[in-house]
């Protein structure tokens, strides 16, 4: 009994929110990884392209629910998602049309480009902010718990509840469905097909007669969607400000070196490796000891490896690491 | 001269404008944007010596600049009795066992060749000493935290003079160079500058959270200054003399004595905070002024060229014998280190000490803004990046609110679109930095003075 309790303690603290929050790092990573793949940058804009477009979902919502839309007990943001990626998409190509392309046709190094990209960064972050002000925002609306953990501890007796929001199901759901389709377009359709050539081998892909302004264009459009969606799942989980999205760049590109930038599929375990490091490392295990040890030997401190002041250090240093030791990240990176 | 002529222009007229804020505004802000204008002038050189000698992208500026700022704290705040007596040995052999981690884990490193064993042997070593420091240092620092918190909290510092940080404050940020550097500076370009920039967010973490040594997020206050404090001057009559002797054209026309007395209490207090900013001025200024002689002095010298040749052709200066890797860890701590400086007059200036303040927009992504804008390279572009940078970031309220009212001037008052405009004045310094960055990126690339190569 006791060791179930102990299962569900940590089902309940850990496993759940470092799968949503990796969920919601993954997407980003992808987007990182495919600009990096493809366009050959790191772009130092991401945290604040995600904000954008999660505004235009804040903006869409509003919006529905003046005019009375609304998804039942699911939010209604998801109805807003496919409007505002419409519209994120336009903005990222007029943003690649008058800005990126011409270092892209210059054939600048990829150094110049992620400078340039902090003027992006800048101006997206002025926009967002004009628009929708720097305040913290909740959008959620519907049904709050899948599970609550008062019903959980009834049904099934145990002392431990187990939560699980609707927010962190969504989230999980949806980036499966994004993922898979994505690895699907990836590895099995012709444009997927040419990404992927044009990543591995640019001047090889051109000659064999791969058009480079459709692939720019379609990682543009991929990458809008990632944006958008990573970014409203995120606010819908925890909330929409801009300053903390352009903080999560930071773990977000922690996910996506770890996992090999350059590889999607290593950027989607990637978010997973930080999420539950972040969350591993700095949860304190007092009670899961007292579960699953004998009375004698329960624990007196809170035996936690780190204090949660250092939740960000945590993912940061295993960046490092990795950095130091396989700088091409676990799997192997540069090629979509 | 003639082919100085058009950074002397450019200054000129940074400087006009400076003169411009002082006489419509007040001189008290123009004297503050021009304090931290020198002090944006150091952060750039300290950039630019990285970026624009050697190639080298740091986006850490913002640890090193807190870095600077805790040697302020450190160097000038006296020392805590009580907190030494409470945790000081605990903290201290804390320390010496860092030392002997470091010591046991070179050991290795020398003694034994290369394999999975000494890996595992390395690792163990610092696992176990992290958890003995831990137990060691635990106790320790909550004696520490516990006296009296309110007003401590913390050990303290040496109690010397401010002014002794700046050098502190630059070997603090150069030895934390040197380990980066170390660990990271074989990494490529566009990595360098992401594990720099998550290295800074580390060390703000621990300086934001390791309360006994910083004071944390509680901030420390009311830091020694090297220039004499306002409410002093009001006092002293050789000040009042000055004031008085300045303004008597104004005094004069007072025939009143009474109220001449409150005229010149009035100029006294305001004359007393420029008297400070001026103070401070001095003293930024012969920061600036000796570190551009020594930058300019290194960037014609034989190093300086050989520098340039490893940030142009890495394998051709390899291959002419020159040792990139030391001279890229070199020019790496250099140009930390004079951040580090900036960080420590900043805090001089504010005279206090805010953890939670340093974010990497304003210290990190502005300084590389600046470094870009003003040219990349050449010194005198640097600093002119940081003066006209810093300018903007404080005058972009004023001008975005010009805009706004200009162009919704059709506008009701009331009117959602233009309250809602006016509300969001301050965000427009992002969207003026951001367009500049991209305009001078696309049509200026070398920057406002670009970088001259010429043969002295």
């Amino acid at each position: 009994m006791d060791l179930i309790n102990a299962i569900i303690l940590l089902l309940n603290y850990i496993f759940v929110p470092a799968l949503a929050y990796g969920s919601q790092l993954a997407l980003g990573a992808i987007f990182v990884t495919l600009i990096y793949g493809i366009l050959r940058f790191a772009n130092f804009a991401t945290g604040d392209m995600m904000s954008f477009g999660t505004m235009f979902v804040i903006l869409f919502t509003l919006y529905f629910k003046s005019v009375g839309i609304s998804l039942g007990v699911l939010p209604t943001a998801l109805l807003a998602i496919p409007f505002a990626i419409i519209l994120m998409v336009g903005y990222m190509l007029v943003i690649d049309k008058f800005v990126f392309k011409y270092y892209r046709t210059k054939k600048s190094p990829p150094v110049q480009l992620a400078m340039v990209s902090i003027g992006v960064m800048f101006v997206t972050q002025a926009v967002v902010r004009i628009i929708i002000g720097p305040s913290d925002r909740r959008f959620f609306d519907g049904e709050k718990f899948l599970i609550k953990a008062g019903e959980f501890k009834e049904m099934t007796g145990l002392n431990e509840g187990l939560a699980i929001k609707s927010t962190q199901v969504i989230t999980i759901i949806v980036t499966l469905i994004l993922v898979s389709t994505l690895f699907w377009f990836l590895n099995k359709t012709k444009t997927g097909k040419s990404m992927r050539a044009y990543s591995d081998n640019e001047d090889l892909a051109l000659l064999s007669g791969i058009d480079p302004k459709k692939i720019v264009m379609i990682t543009w459009v991929i990458a809008g969607i990632l944006a958008t969606i990573g970014g409203a799942l995120y606010g819908l989980d925890k909330s929409f400000k801009p300053f903390t999205y352009f903080n999560n760049m930071l773990p977000i590109f922690a996910a996506a070196i770890v996992g090999g930038i350059g590889n999607p599929f290593g950027a989607f375990l990637g978010g997973y490796v930080i999420a539950f490091s972040e969350i591993l490392l700095t949860y304190a295990y007092r009670k899961f000891f007292m579960y699953v040890l004998p009375e004698s030997m329960e624990p007196d401190g809170l035996v936690q490896l780190l204090s949660t002041d250092y939740k960000f250090a945590v993912s940061f240093s295993i960046l490092v690491i990795v950095l130091l030791y396989r700088p091409s990240g676990i799997f192997k990176g540069k090629v979509l | 001269m003639r082919k100085n002529l058009n950074v002397i222009a450019a200054y000129s007229i940074m400087m006009g404008l400076i003169i411009l804020v002082g006489t419509f505004q007040s001189w008290n802000i123009a004297l503050s944007i021009f304090n931290l204008c020198l002090i944006s002038a150091v952060m750039t050189m300290g950039a630019n010596i990285q970026w624009g000698y050697a190639g080298l992208i740091n986006f850490g500026i913002m640890g090193f600049t807190a870095l600077g700022g805790l040697a302020a704290v450190l160097i000038s705040v006296n020392p805590v009795q009580e907190a030494w007596s409470a945790g000081g040995a605990n903290i201290l052999f804390s320390l010496f066992l860092i030392i002997g981690i470091v010591l046991a884990v070179r050991l290795v490193l020398k003694k034994y060749q290369k394999s999975k064993i000494r890996s595992y042997v390395i690792a163990a070593i610092i696992i176990t000493g992290i958890i003995i420091i831990r137990f060691v240092s635990e106790p320790g620092i909550e004696a520490i935290e516990e006296v009296n918190p309110a007003r401590t909290g913390f050990l303290g510092g040496l109690g010397l003079p401010i002014i002794f940080s700046w050098i502190v404050g630059a070997f603090f940020a150069g030895g934390l160079a040197f380990i980066i550097g170390k660990v990271a500076l074989g990494l490529r370009a566009d990595y360098l500058a992401i594990a720099t920039l998550l290295i800074s967010e580390i060390v703000i973490a621990i300086i934001k959270h390791e309360d006994w040594l910083t004071r944390g997020v509680k901030n420390v206050i009311g830091l020694k200054r090297p220039a004499p404090y306002e409410v002093n001057l009001q006092q002293t009559d050789w000040f009042i003399n000055l004031v008085e002797k300045f303004n008597s054209g104004k005094l004069n026309l007072i025939s009143d004595l009474t109220e001449r007395q409150t005229a010149l209490n009035q100029l006294v207090i305001e004359g007393s905070s420029v008297f400070v900013k001026l103070c401070y001025s001095g003293l930024f200024l012969v920061v600036v002024i000796i570190l551009l002689i020594l930058t300019q002095k290194a960037l014609y010298s034989p190093w300086g060229r050989m520098m340039r040749a490893i940030r142009d052709n890495e394998e051709a200066a390899n291959a002419m014998g020159k040792n990139v890797v030391k001279q890229h860890l070199l020019i790496f701590v250099l140009g930390s280190a004079i951040v580090g400086i900036a960080g420590a007059m900043l805090v001089t200036q504010d005279g206090l000490f805010t953890p939670g303040s340093y974010r990497p927009l304003r210290y990190t992504f502005l300084i590389w803004v600046m470094v870009i804008i003003g040219g990349s390279g050449n010194n005198f572009g640097a600093i002119l990046g940081g003066f006209v940078v810093w300018f903007l970031w404080i005058e972009a309220a004023p001008i975005g609110l010009y805009l706004v009212n200009l162009t919704t001037a059709g506008l009701d008052d009331t009117h959602f679109l233009k309250v809602h405009l006016i509300e969001s004045v301050p965000y427009f310094r992002f969207l003026m930095m951001g367009v500049g960055l991209l305009v001078i990126m696309r049509y200026r690339p070398k920057g406002i003075l670009p970088e001259k190569i010429e043969i002295k």
